[in-house]
C-alpha cells in the first residue's frame, strides 16, 4: 500500500490547535503541499500573522518570523529585499491585512513588491472572540454588532480585491473559497500561481480566500460551509480580480 | 594619510551608514533629517543597496524587522513623532533580539512640536520607548565626525548583543558643517559574518524562527530574565562617555550632542574666569555612564545638568551620583538651544551662592 | 483497493469530510468512539467502496486522514 494522501513535509509534525473546523488548517496544508511541490521550502519565509494564525510559525516546515499586527507585507518586503531569492509568503487574517494593516497592504501591492500574500478572510475576529472584522457582512452578527452589522453606523465592508484591482501595482489578485472540494483544488491552483509568479520574479500576489470560522459564526462546521456557498460567496464573488499574464500575452 | 572632508552632519552621518557596511534603508520624509533619506537614495543607489521611501514609519521599522532578521544590517532614520510611531515595531525587534540602527534626530515636542532641534526624547530613548521590558542601546554624538563613526559603533554593539541600537542626534548636528576624517576603511557587507539566527531559507539546516512571544508557561519570564542578564552585561561593559577638567571641579557639567558642545564653550570662559568648571559627556544614553558619575558624585560637590529639555536627565545623574551632591539644571525645551552665556551666568549663581 | 486512514487522535470530529462529501458515502462520525481530545473522530463504514479519490483529505483542515492504494 502507498500513501496518496496525507500529511505533506511542508508542515511540521505539531498538531494545530485550531477550533474543529475552522479553515486555517486547510489553506496551511496546501500551502505546505506547494512548498514541496515547487521546490521551494528551503527557501521559503513565511510570516505568521497577528491573530488564530499567530501559530503558524510553529506548523510550517520553513524559516518563520512573527511581526507586529498586520505588517505582514512590510516585514515581507524587508526579507525579499534583503534576500531576493527567498520565496516570501505573508499569511494574514481579515483584521491583521484590511483593518490594522491596510497601510501596508495597499503599498505593498502598490510597489509591486515580489512577495505572495495570502488573505484568510472570514468575515470575524476570531482569536479575540468574534468581534466585527472589516469583512463583516451587513447584517451579519459578532460580539461587537450583536444585532447584525449596522451600516449606518459601523459602515461597509471592505472588498479587498476589488480595492486592490483599483491600482495598476498588483501583478495577481484572486478570490477563492473553502466551501466544496472543487473549490478547494481551486484555491491550490490559485496560491500555486501565486508563488509561481514570486519565483519568476513577476510580483505582487494576493489570494483572498473565503474561509469558515465555525466558533466565531455561531455554526456547526457543515452549516459554515453552506454558509460560504450561499451567502458570503454571493457578496464577495469569487474569481479573478487581476492576472497581468493574461495582459500580457 | 587619513581622508578628510568638509561635511554636512546628515551626510557624514549617510557616509558613516555606507561604511559600516549597511546596503538596506527605509525610511518615511520627516524634518528635520530629510536630507538623510535624500542623500542616502543617491548613495543606495550607487553602492547597489536597498532604499525604500515608505508609506509610514510604522512600515519602515519593519522593514528593519524584516532585514534585520534576515541578518542584514538595516537602517532608519526619523524624527521624534515618526519614532513615536515606530515603538511597536522597535520592542518587537527587542523582543526578537534582531540588531538594527534607528536615528533618532530629535525635534521640540510634543506631538507636532517643531522642527528645531531637542533633546526631549531622552527618557523614550533611555527607558526603551514601547511597550515590555527592554531597552535599546542609545549612543548620542555631538560632532559631525561622530556622526560618521558612530553608525559602525552601533552596528558593532548591537549585533554583538543582538539588540536594536539608537544613535540620538538632533537637527543642530545634521546641519552643521564640520571636517570629517574617513578614520577607517569602508566595510564590504559580502565579510561580514553570517549570523546563526538570520532567515535565509533553511536549505541544509533546522528551520529558524524570530518571534517575539511565547505562550508557554513560564517561557516569557525566563526569556525576560535572559534577555535582563544582557541588560546588566551591557551596563557593565559599554558605558561611553568624555571627561574634561574634573581632577580640580568645583561643578562638574553634564550635556550631550549639542549642549555638551554648548557645555563646552562655556566650560572655557568659565575657566578664563578662574571658575573651576569641569564636563562629563555620556557618548552613551544606555547604558548610563553611571560608574564615572558615581566616582564624580564622590568627591564634586555641584553638577550642573544641561539639556534642550525640561530635564529629563536630572535622575539618571541624581541616581548615579548617589543622591550626595547638589544637582542644579538649566534647560531650554520646546526647540530653544542654550547658549554659553546664559550657561555661565546659572554656573555663576551656583558657584556664587556657594563660596 | 484503496483504504482511507483516520488519525483518531488528530480528528476533531467536525464532520467536514463527512458532509456530503465522499462520493461513495462511507464517512461517518463515529457515535460511540471518543478520542484523547474529547471528539467522536470520524470514521469508515464500509472501506470496501473507497474509491481513493481523496475528498475527504482534502477537505480535512487538521489533516487527520491519509489515503492508500
Amino acid at each position: 500500500m502507498k500513501l496518496i494522501f496525507g500529511r505533506p513535509a511542508g508542515l511540521t509534525e505539531v498538531n494545530q490547535r485550531y477550533c474543529p473546523g475552522c479553515g486555517h488548517g486547510i489553506v496551511h496544508r496546501l500551502i505546505a503541499e506547494l512548498l514541496v511541490e515547487l521546490d521551494i521550502r528551503e527557501r521559503a519565509v513565511g510570516i505568521a500573522p497577528v491573530g488564530c494564525a499567530v501559530f503558524a510559525d510553529e506548523y510550517f516546515n520553513c524559516d518563520m518570523i512573527q511581526p507586529p499586527h498586520g505588517r505582514g507585507p512590510a516585514v515581507a518586503t524587508g526579507i525579499k529585499r534583503a534576500r531576493p531569492d527567498c520565496i516570501l509568503f505573508s499569511y494574514q487574517g481579515d483584521g491583521d491585512l484590511a483593518a490594522i494593516g491596510t497601510a501596508e497592504t495597499v503599498h505593498a501591492a502598490a510597489r509591486n513588491e515580489n512577495i505572495t500574500v495570502i488573505f484568510i478572510n472570514n468575515a470575524i475576529y476570531g482569536m479575540t472572540g468574534g468581534q466585527l472584522a472589516p469583512t463583516t457582512l451587513p447584517g451579519m452578527r459578532s460580539t461587537t454588532s450583536v444585532q447584525g452589522r449596522d451600516t449606518g453606523k459601523q459602515g461597509y465592508p471592505i472588498k479587498v480585491c476589488e480595492l486592490l484591482a483599483g491600482l495598476d501595482g498588483p501583478y495577481y489578485l484572486e478570490r477563492c473559497a473553502l466551501d466544496t472540494p472543487k473549490n478547494i483544488i481551486r484555491t491550490k491552483k490559485v496560491l500555486k500561481t501565486a508563488f509561481q509568479n514570486q519565483i519568476n520574479n513577476k510580483g505582487f500576489s494576493l489570494v483572498e480566500i473565503l474561509s469558515m470560522c465555525p466558533t466565531g459564526w455561531g455554526m456547526t462546521p457543515v452549516q459554515s460551509k453552506k454558509w460560504i456557498s450561499e451567502v458570503m460567496s454571493k457578496y464577495y464573488p469569487l474569481g479573478e480580480f487581476r492576472n497581468r499574464a493574461k495582459e500580457e500575452k | 594619510m587619513v581622508e578628510k572632508r568638509l561635511m554636512y552632519g546628515n551626510h557624514a552621518l549617510v557616509e558613516g551608514i555606507i561604511y559600516a557596511g549597511c546596503r538596506f534603508f527605509a525610511g518615511y520624509p520627516i524634518t528635520p533629517q530629510n536630507e538623510v533619506p535624500e542623500y542616502m537614495s543617491i548613495r543606495m543607489n550607487e553602492e547597489g543597496g536597498v532604499f525604500l521611501q515608505t508609506e509610514s514609519e510604522i512600515a519602515a521599522i519593519n522593514m528593519l524587522f524584516g532585514a534585520g532578521a534576515a541578518g542584514v544590517r538595516a537602517t532608519t532614520s526619523s524624527s521624534s513623532p515618526g519614532i513615536s510611531l515606530m515603538q511597536e515595531g522597535i520592542s518587537y525587534i527587542a523582543g526578537a533580539d534582531i540588531p538594527v540602527l534607528i536615528i533618532n534626530v530629535v525635534r521640540g515636542g510634543p506631538g507636532l512640536g517643531n522642527i528645531a532641534p531637542a533633546q526631549s526624547d531622552y527618557y523614550q530613548a533611555t527607558r526603551g520607548g514601547g511597550h515590555g521590558d527592554y531597552f535599546t542601546i542609545t549612543l548620542a554624538p555631538n560632532s559631525v565626525q561622530e556622526l560618521f563613526e558612530f553608525p559602525r559603533l552601533a552596528f558593532e554593539l548591537a549585533e554583538k548583543y543582538r539588540n536594536p541600537a539608537l544613535i540620538l542626534a538632533d537637527g543642530l548636528l545634521g546641519q552643521m558643517m564640520e571636517p570629517v576624517e574617513f578614520t577607517f576603511e569602508p566595510i564590504d557587507p559580502k565579510t561580514l559574518p553570517e549570523k546563526n539566527y538570520a532567515l535565509t531559507g533553511c536549505k541544509g539546516r533546522e528551520r529558524r524562527v524570530v518571534r517575539s512571544y511565547d505562550l508557554r508557561s513560564g517561557k516569557l519570564e525566563e526569556l525576560n530574565w535572559k534577555r535582563y542578564k544582557k541588560y546588566q552585561e551591557i551596563i557593565k561593559n559599554e558605558q561611553r562617555y568624555e571627561v574634561i577638567n574634573d581632577n580640580d571641579a568645583d561643578l562638574m557639567i553634564v550635556a550631550y550632542g549639542t549642549c555638551a558642545r554648548v557645555a563646552a564653550a562655556t566650560m572655557k570662559m568659565a575657566r578664563d574666569k578662574g571658575l573651576k568648571v569641569g564636563l562629563l559627556r555620556p557618548i552613551t544614553l544606555w547604558p548610563f555612564p553611571k560608574d564615572k558619575l558615581a566616582e564624580l558624585g564622590a568627591r564634586i560637590n555641584n553638577f550642573l545638568v544641561v539639556e534642550m529639555n525640561c530635564g529629563q536627565m536630572i535622575d539618571d545623574v541624581r541616581a548615579a551620583t548617589r543622591f550626595r551632591p547638589q544637582i542644579h539644571f538649566h534647560g531650554r525645551p520646546g526647540g530653544g538651544v542654550p547658549n554659553p552665556p546664559e550657561v555661565l551666568k546659572k554656573i555663576e549663581e551656583i558657584l556664587g551662592g556657594a563660596q | 483497493m484503496p483504504e482511507v486512514k483516520i488519525l483518531e487522535d488528530v480528528c476533531k470530529g467536525c464532520g467536514l469530510c463527512c458532509d456530503g462529501i465522499c462520493p461513495v458515502n462511507i464517512l461517518i462520525l463515529s457515535p460511540n468512539r471518543i478520542n484523547s481530545s474529547g471528539y467522536h473522530p470520524a470514521t469508515v463504514t464500509d472501506m470496501e467502496k473507497c474509491t481513493g479519490c481523496g475528498y475527504c483529505y482534502i477537505t480535512c483542515p487538521e489533516p487527520a486522514i491519509e489515503v492508500y492504494k
